[in-house]
């Protein structure tokens, strides 16, 4: 979709939640893709002034670069709650949240660092009562109380919800991909650190972090007495398995056919 | 007749030792009356008579079979049959000590590999004591008829169109309501991204409690999971939800349950109905990518009417595939070619029209749930791998498919 084809939504306070993403092949500190795209969306509803940007967490050098990319998409400033490594964000973010009186939260489907559960925005979303909806590849109007929105589904397909605001809506992959981070504004946008009360998460302390090892690929294990059988099973072709065979028919009753099991897996419609 | 194998270990002992004086009676007794194939002869020559060499195949034709198996002796036919199917271990439990839940996907109404990695994940959490009871809890219609050997003891299902599309709110009551009555040790979920990842997490936070996600393996109590986008992974006691990766465990497969349905909670609490389902909408499916097409009508080099074709893919809202030769001949686009040096598909509906079913073919389309072949010639690799086959030609049985949907629409439309 074009840009100009958007109706910006007047009054309409909207809110992202970004966080410090990590460079898949490089491990440097980056703007999160989905965090990314989520803003775009945002950018794409309302203009920059009613779009508010929020980061927890702790803001060393390093991260701030980081976090400055996402100032460079046209937004004048991001809020960081200062919290520890070791903090549970979710207390700060609703309280914060509440605070601004946002109608609708826009968050990355997960996060590139630490546990990346992608748990945040339903556990915001639960305890601030409003909907949730994940998945989001657009929005498509926004009207008083409610607004509809396109949701990717798998294999390319989309579905159409109306869902009542306020809203926490989650973005992944199916969004439209973020726009380039410009460096004059990253520079010149303002980082507003914001202390808040720290709740530690006491779950993760003892748990155990380590690289990712590579999962073992599974191998087809075939049960055979003999060693006859497994070789059997190992060269076998595709074999009959069961399937039906008409034969003798006229097109037209076996497009019947044809057309009944397609009507029965659902995929005509 | 039972088919307990008797063995009488001295016959056999006489059989393996040829120059014992009662080997070759014993030899004809085990080979079930029929004449021995190899025998002294009264010069200390050995004869053989070709004709009583091994048995006649299924299609007729006289096999010998050197491996050993024919030979071992009378009901050696009835023992290869049973190694062929290999009975599975029935195994019952009529009050469970406790639950493991699973919310499968099932996506279509069918149990997805996913689904069946996560059951085979769930039975080895409930087989770690005794009693424990694996516990499907599905929505919708079901139409998997292998839950048995999936290895469910207890079916929950709560079926009604209230439940069909996206309805997460409706769903999640429906869990608390399962939660209240069962209260499961464990709750599995598929983390599949709209299906178990998103019910799970919501689940997790309705009950307040902390879930493991993107867990691929568990072991003595502990599980590990995938962190930060994949790069990490994090071990962790095995919490009450855990949401789990494709191949998380093996799936069940030498035991079948009772797969028996109980009743789901009579009466749930009114969900709050914020979200609201305004159906599905309609995508270009030539937009579609080849490798996660639902529905795809493929094309090869039986295809004589191009036109056709492509007006069938439309009609049908299919994605379009193709052969090699269909790709080679300029007919199709090269991104369009299904194959080992294609796509791989994982169509749940793959319609071949005109594909002869190479094996460079077939192995594209291993993951497609139903094959359906039209093709004139019956013994085709293609015909023997569709689950439904229809010999003829397939420019008419296209025509026919178009006219018979086309038809159906305008009845449709002017019924209403
Ligand atoms: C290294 C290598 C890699 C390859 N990779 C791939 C790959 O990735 N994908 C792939 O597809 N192939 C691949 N191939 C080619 C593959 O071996 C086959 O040649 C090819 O798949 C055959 O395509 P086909 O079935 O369309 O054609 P054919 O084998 O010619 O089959 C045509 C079929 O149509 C039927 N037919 C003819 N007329 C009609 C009619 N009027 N109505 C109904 N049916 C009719 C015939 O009975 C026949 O079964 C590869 C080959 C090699 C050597």
């Amino acid at each position: 979709m074009r840009r100009e084809d958007i109706k910006q939504v007047q009054g309409l306070k909207v809110a992202a939640l970004v966080s410090v993403g990590r460079h898949p092949v490089t491990g440097r500190p980056r703007r999160a893709d989905f965090d990314a795209r989520a803003v775009e969306m945002g950018l794409s509803l309302v203009a920059p002034e009613n779009m508010s940007l929020l980061h927890a967490g702790e803001c060393s050098p390093e991260r701030e670069s980081a976090l400055r990319g996402y100032l460079g998409m046209g937004i004048g400033a991001l809020d960081v709650l200062d919290q520890p490594p070791e903090a549970d964000i979710v207390p700060a973010l609703e309280a914060r949240l509440r605070e601004m009186g946002a109608r609708l939260v826009l968050c990355g489907a997960r996060g590139e660092m630490g546990e990346a559960s992608g748990l945040v925005p339903f556990l915001l979303a639960e305890r601030l009562g409003w909907s949730l909806v994940s998945g989001l590849a657009q929005i498509e109007s926004v009207d008083g109380d409610s607004m509809t929105v396109l949701q990717a589904l798998p294999r390319g397909q989309r579905r159409r919800l109306k869902v009542r605001l306020p809203a926490v809506v989650t973005v992944d992959a199916a969004a439209q991909a973020a726009r380039q981070s410009a460096y004059g504004p990253a520079r010149r946008g303002e980082l507003r650190r914001i202390e808040g009360e720290v709740t530690p998460d006491a779950a993760a302390r003892d748990w155990n972090t380590a690289p990712a090892k590579k999962r073992p690929k599974r191998l087809k294990i075939v049960k055979a007495a003999s060693a006859r059988d497994r070789f059997k099973a190992a060269a076998a072709k595709a074999e009959g398995g069961g399937g039906q065979v008409l034969t003798g028919l006229s097109p037209q009753a076996g497009a019947e056919a044809i057309l009944k099991l397609l009507r029965e897996e659902g995929v005509l419609r | 007749m039972n088919d307990i194998v008797r063995r009488d270990p001295r016959s056999e002992w006489i059989a393996r030792n040829r120059l014992h004086p009662e080997h070759d009676a014993v030899l004809a007794r085990m080979g079930g009356g029929a004449p021995a194939a190899q025998w002294m002869g009264p010069n200390g020559v050995i004869r053989r008579d070709p004709h009583a060499v091994g048995f006649i195949g299924p299609n007729g034709i006289r096999r010998i079979d050197r491996s050993g198996a024919q030979s071992a002796g009378a009901g050696g036919a009835a023992r290869r049959e049973a190694a062929a199917a290999p009975a599975r271990r029935r195994v019952d439990i009529d009050t469970p000590a406790f639950f493991i839940a699973v919310v499968a996907d099932m996506p279509g109404g069918r149990l997805s590999a996913h689904d069946r990695d996560l059951l085979g994940l769930a039975r080895q959490l409930a087989d770690a004591e005794t009693d424990g009871a694996v516990l499907l809890v599905s929505f919708g219609d079901p139409r998997e008829t292998g839950l048995g050997e999936a290895g469910v003891d207890r079916v929950l299902n709560f079926a009604g169109e209230q439940f069909e599309g996206y309805a997460p709110e409706l769903r999640l009551t429906a869990l608390g309501g399962v939660e209240r009555q069962h209260a499961p040790r464990h709750w599995l979920f598929p983390d599949s991204p709209l299906g178990g990842a998103e019910l799970g997490r919501r689940f997790a936070a309705r009950l307040g409690e902390r879930p493991a996600t993107q867990v691929w393996q568990i072991a003595d109590g502990r599980c590990t999971g995938r962190g930060a986008a994949g790069a990490s992974d994090i071990t962790r006691e095995l919490p009450r939800i855990v949401l789990a990766l494709p191949e998380c465990a093996e799936p069940v497969a030498d035991t079948v349950h009772a797969a028996e349905a109980i009743a789901p909670p009579a009466a749930l609490p009114q969900a709050l109905r914020r979200v609201e389902d305004l159906g599905a909408v309609a995508v270009d499916p030539a937009g579609v990518a080849l490798a996660e097409a639902e529905f795809i009508l493929s094309a090869g080099n039986g295809i004589h009417d191009w036109d056709g074709f492509h007006q069938a893919a439309r009609v049908l809202g299919a994605t379009e595939g193709a052969s090699r030769v269909a790709v080679d001949n300029g007919f199709m686009p090269r991104h369009r070619q299904v194959g080992a040096t294609g796509t791989w598909v994982t169509a749940r509906v793959y319609l071949s029209a005109g594909i002869s079913g190479a094996v460079q073919h077939l192995q594209g389309i291993q993951q497609c749930d139903k094959v359906v072949a039209i093709n004139t010639d019956a013994g085709c690799d293609m015909v023997k791998r569709a689950d439904l086959a229809v010999i003829a030609d397939t420019g008419e049985v296209l025509a026919a498919l178009v006219e018979l949907v086309e038809g159906g629409r305008k009845e449709q439309r002017n019924a209403a």
